[in-house]
Formats: C-alpha cells, structure tokens, sequence
C-alpha cells in the first residue's frame, strides 16, 4: 500500500502540513477514528493513568536532574538542598517518588486486567510482549532511581542488588565488580545507574510504549466481554457496531478517571509522602554508610513479592543461583502467557471455575509474597513465601492444563453494555 | 462503570490508606511512645527551636537547616533570631552547624550527630521518647544510660530540669511497654521541671526537630488543601462533561 499524502484532502495550513506530515491521518487514527468498545469498565482506566504517571515522572525527573548531583560525596546533600532550598523542590521530589510507586500500582491493575479479560491472546500477543518487556524496564529504571539519593537503604539496596550477579557460576565477582566499577558499591555505581536512570532506560521506555500503543491501535482494544467488535461493523461506514471513538468518549471518561486518580496521588504527596515508611523508607534519610548495616534490608514494596521467591529458594551448593534464576523467571514467565492460556474464551466472565480458582489462588499468592518480601527473614515468612512461590509458578506452568480442562460459557456475539 | 461504584472504590483505596497509616503511626516500634508531631503549633515549635538552641545545638548541629529559613518559616524577626538564637555565627543565611570542635569524638567517644534529619531516620516517637529515657547507670563513662539507645554516648544534658531517674526492673512483660501501666523509671532526684512540664518540654523539642527535618512540612499540608480542592471542583465538571458525552452511547 503506497503512502498516499493528505488522504483527508485538508486545505489551507493544516492542508500545507498534511501534504508533508500525516498529522489528521494521525490524529483520526489514533484518536477521533480509532473505535474502542463501549463496554470499557473500571479496570481500564489504568492504561491511560500508567501514560500520565510516566508523563509525570518523566517532567519532575527532568526538574529534579537540574538540581541533583550525582556522586557519592554531592548526592545526598544535593537531595536535601532539594527538599529545602529548591522553590517547590520538595513537591516535585514527592511526585517523583509517589509516582514510582504510583505506576506499579498502576501497572500492576493494568496487568491484573488482561489476565482478567485474556487481553494478551490473539491478536494481541505483541502487544502484552511489549508491555511486560515495560514492565522488565520499569523495575529496572525503579531499581536505578532508588539508589540515587544515596541513602542508607540505597547503598544496601545496591549492594544487595548488583551482588545477585555475583551468584553466576565462574564469573560471578568479577561481574559484579565489572557493574559496579568498584569493590562495592561507590561513585562510579551511583554515576552508571544516574545515567541509565535519565538517558538509557527512559530512552528505552518510551520508546516501548509507543510500539505497545501503535500495536494495540493495529488490532484494537480488547473488553470485559473478550469478543470481537470488528466482527459485526455497519454495513455502510464500516464502523464496528459496538464501537465508539476514542476521542471524544473515552478522552472524557479517562479525565474524570485521572480526576480522582489525582486526587488520591494528593493525598500521598501532601499528607503521607513517605506512604507510612513504604514510599520513602527510614533508613534512607542517613546517607549512605559501609559500615552501618540497617537492620532490615528491605526492597521497595513493589520488589516485594520478586524478592520473597528469591529468598524462598533453597540454595545449591551453597550458591543462592536457584533463587536469582527463579526470581527473573518469574518476571520472563509473564512473556509466555498468551501461548500459555489455551482457552476458548478470552473474557473471565465465560471461564469455568478452574481459572477463577487458579487466578483467585495466584492473586492471594502475589499479595502475600509482596507482604512477606518486606518482612525480616522468619519461619513462617519462608514457609508462606514457598508455598506462595509454588501458587505463582503453577498459575502459569500449568494454564495449558488447567484451561484446557475447564469448562466454559457461551461467549456472546455483541458486548454487554447497559447505557446509563 | 456508574458514579458510585467509582467512587466508592476511590474511597475505599483512601480509607485503606488512612487505615494503614494510622496502624503504623498509632502502633508505632514497641518500646516507643507515640508522638502526635504537630508542627502547625508554632509557639511549640518557637519553644523547641530556642530550646534546641539553649540545650542541644552545642554538641549536635542542622546542617541542612539555614537560620533565615528557620526564622522565616517560624516567624521569628532577624533581631531576635540574632541576639537569642544564633550562637556559632553573625551570618543568618549561615546553616545550623555545632559549636563542638572537630575532635568532638575525643570528648565522648563518638562525635555527636547532625540531627537534621533525625525526625524522619528514626522518627518522632523515638525522639521524643529518647530525651526521657536516660536513667542512671554506674557502669556507663558518665553515669547515665539510655533505654532507648543502650550505650549511648551522650551525657543526661537535661537532668537538671528532668531530674534524674532509675530504671525500675518489673517482672513480666509489660515492663517493656513503659507506655500505659507499669512506668519503666522512677524520679530519684526531682528537677526544676515537673514531669508533665518536662514532657511538654520535650514534646516542644520534638516538634521542632520534626519541622527540621522537613522545613516545607506545613506548607505542604496547606497546599494540599488547595490541590484537593481544586481538583474536587474539576472532578464536578469532568464528571458533567463526562455524562453529557455519553448520553449518545447507547
């Protein structure tokens, strides 16, 4: 198909740009023509909550990097100067550090809704790879973002971090002195994650959710029903009968979603910043220190669950190995879902009762792990983070078993949709 | 997706927030009393800053903290702030540093800390807590413990208007509460404060370490109201434009 130019045939000085640049092609296929399903509910809100928490995070971090210094000897200070004698400093910091764990959250619905729904089967397989190749980035740019006050709890956390590279066998330390650049964590680690924080993984982050979005604009959005609605378009437009524009319907509904999204962010930014010691930890108002160990090295929340799997893996040979690879394969298992699930059906609502008990199973899972990853290490926190561990891989090793037997509901041929 | 069930779902991610919040902050480390830090009292806060000033900033300095900013934010005008508050220098856009010479270690064994930020690493309820926590302990350098920080190398500076007190063995496990029930000291020696007083005092002293470790702390706050309602007031109208849209969808 040969690239027609000004398809629209616009005139005057829209005319003249789209003679040279697709910008009503753009806007009408992406926006004002690109047909969504009337039935969206709750959980999709949180696609468009995630675009404007990384909008934010990308336009505080951008005021913060003006006034940080990266170093071991400036960063901390630079933090504090930050807080203190940056007008407004100590708002866009919070926003900043609200908003890492804002778009977990975030991310986290929005991944929990195409398990609900089967958003990642056909056609959609490329655009769930995108999002959990987001999801890698993300921990990673959190993982990088977290160490660069230079707390206490960042110099840990680090050290923590860049040792589980240290667990591959031969060479292991060498890797880890490789990544850090020195003998521990130091200047010249804080310098590489500052600028895999601001230029390297953003870079690589935006430039994933444009191929996440151009691929979900390609086939278009999935619904709570999980049926097709280009299976039945208007005879004469070639419109989807269960379909409206984006733009305005759904522009309008995403501002009221972002509205109250907004208003509970306030409520973190301005009364609880430090999200009752989850959001900005204790230990990391002391800078950081060789020599004083906090008492509970602890992940950030969202690390938690990750974290409590590698933990709950019993070492071999003395090697945490079993545990390092368990914890990044249970961030690469979530690739493989869409060839995973074998079901009939997309939506939960036309599931049987195997993959309600499996995801009810793995939802508790996922929750405790996330709980007992922060906890200090415990009988109880390594018997229910082994068990969890087991829930968590099961869900997904056996989905071609278990969705294979279930039994299902008649999909129906239209959304269900009351207006209202 | 109706009204309600968006807003009561909002609501309920609030209310687990508040709930979770207030746990923590009411349940607090055991060992600790709860401190409700209210740096909106500014004449609390006033009273810990000249305090802090009288009692502590000998030994531990706020680096992060400038005396303008302190007077500023605690309205404090420069001609007492000078004459009353400043003590290691004539600049007011100078930060807050110790009169303890470099070697301070030499003196107690460890140099004393910076306390700008002590408010938020070990939080208020240890602070506060801390300065009434020192009993007398003959086996220390200088005859005083702390039951919150076991071995800690500073003096009771504020004996003579605490007094000094005893630690008190009680068997069983409320001994350790120190909170309700069995008090963990008794006053052996009475200060020139009254331990309500004393307990004021040191709440003044907290509060002020509290706004220390965060300046922008009550600003924040008044901010947020505006943010919230602002926001309240465009959620009315992005809600209406929302209704008037989807009247079409059918």
């Amino acid at each position: 198909m040969a690239i027609v130019p000004n398809p629209y045939k616009t005139t005057g000085f829209l005319g003249w740009i789209d003679d040279r640049f697709p910008l009503t092609k753009l806007w009408k296929d992406h926006l004002s023509e690109y047909y969504a399903p009337k039935n969206f509910n709750f959980w999709y809100y949180f696609g468009s909550l995630a675009l404007l928490v990384l909008v934010n995070q990308l336009i505080t971090g951008i005021v913060l990097t003006m006034h940080y210094k990266p170093g071991a000897e400036t960063a901390f200070d630079s933090v504090e100067y930050i807080m203190r004698d940056v007008p407004w400093g100590n708002i866009i910091r919070y926003m900043h550090s609200t908003g890492a764990s804002a778009f977990f959250i975030v991310v986290f619905m929005h991944m929990y809704r195409g398990l609900l729904y089967g958003s990642y089967k056909k056609p959609r397989e490329l655009i769930w790879v995108f999002g959990a190749l987001i999801f890698l980035v993300l921990m990673a740019e959190a993982f990088c973002g977290y160490v660069l006050p230079w707390g206490n709890m960042s110099y840990w956390g680090a050290q923590v971090i860049i040792s589980l590279f240290g667990t591959i066998p031969v060479i292991g330390p060498d890797v880890v002195i490789w990544v850090q650049g020195d003998y521990s964590p130091a200047d010249a680690t804080l310098n590489r994650l500052f600028s895999l924080h601001v230029i390297a993984l953003p870079f690589v982050l935006v430039g994933l959710v444009v191929a996440h979005l151009i691929a979900l604009h390609e086939v278009g959005s999935n619904n709570p029903d999980g049926v097709e609605i280009k299976k039945h378009k208007d005879k004469a437009t070639g419109i989807p009968l269960d379909g409206i524009p984006f733009h305005p319907y759904y522009t309008v509904k995403d501002i009221v979603g972002v509205t109250v999204f907004l208003m509970i962010f306030a409520g973190i930014i301005f009364w609880a910043p430090d999200g009752g010691g989850y959001f900005l930890e204790k230990p990391n108002f002391t800078p950081a220190s060789a020599i004083n160990t906090p008492a509970h090295i602890t992940p950030a929340w969202y690390f938690g669950s990750f974290y409590a799997i590698l933990r709950a893996t019993p070492p071999l040979f003395g090697s945490a190995l079993p545990g390092v690879i368990a914890m990044f394969g249970a961030v690469l298992v979530i690739f493989f879902v869409p060839w995973l699930d074998r079901s009939p059906v997309k939506s939960i609502r036309y599931k049987g009762p195997l993959f309600k008990i499996a995801l009810t199973l793995f939802t508790l899972a996922f929750i405790a792990l996330s709980y007992y990853g922060m906890q200090p290490p415990s009988p109880l926190g390594k018997l229910v983070s082994q068990i969890g561990s087991i829930v968590y891989f099961a869900f997904f090793f056996l989905m071609p078993v278990y969705t294979k037997m279930d039994s299902y509901k008649t999909e129906p041929e239209r959304v269900t949709h009351d207006a209202h | 997706m109706t009204l309600t069930k968006i807003l009561a779902s909002g609501l309920l991610a609030l209310a687990g927030i508040g709930a979770s919040g207030a746990a923590l902050a009411s349940s607090g480390e055991p060992g600790l009393q709860y401190f409700r830090a209210d740096t909106g009292n500014l004449p609390s806060v006033q009273r810990g800053a000249r305090d802090f000033m009288a009692y502590c900033s000998g030994c531990h300095g706020l680096k992060y903290l400038r005396y303008n900013r302190m007077a500023q934010d605690l309205e404090i005008p420069e001609e007492l702030l000078k004459a009353n508050l400043m003590y290691t220098s004539d600049k007011p856009a100078d930060v807050i540093v110790s009169a303890m010479p470099k070697n301070g270690a030499d003196w107690f064994g460890a140099q004393p800390p910076d306390l700008s930020l002590t408010a938020r690493s070990r939080g208020a309820d240890w602070v506060y807590t801390y300065l009434q926590s020192f009993y007398l302990d003959p086996s220390r350098p200088l005859g005083v413990n702390n039951t919150v920080l076991p071995g800690a190398s500073m003096p009771h500076v504020l004996w003579e208007l605490q007094g000094l007190q005893a630690k008190v063995e009680h068997s069983g496990e409320t001994a350790a509460e120190g909170e309700h029930g069995a008090q963990p000291f008794e006053l052996v020696q009475p200060g020139k404060l009254s331990p309500e007083e004393y307990k004021k005092f040191v709440g003044d002293i907290t509060n002020f370490l509290v706004y220390a470790a965060e300046p922008g702390r009550n600003h924040r706050i008044a901010f947020g109201w505006k943010v919230l309602a602002f926001l309240s007031v465009f959620f009315v109208l992005a809600y209406a434009l929302k209704k008037e849209y989807w009247k079409d969808v059918h």
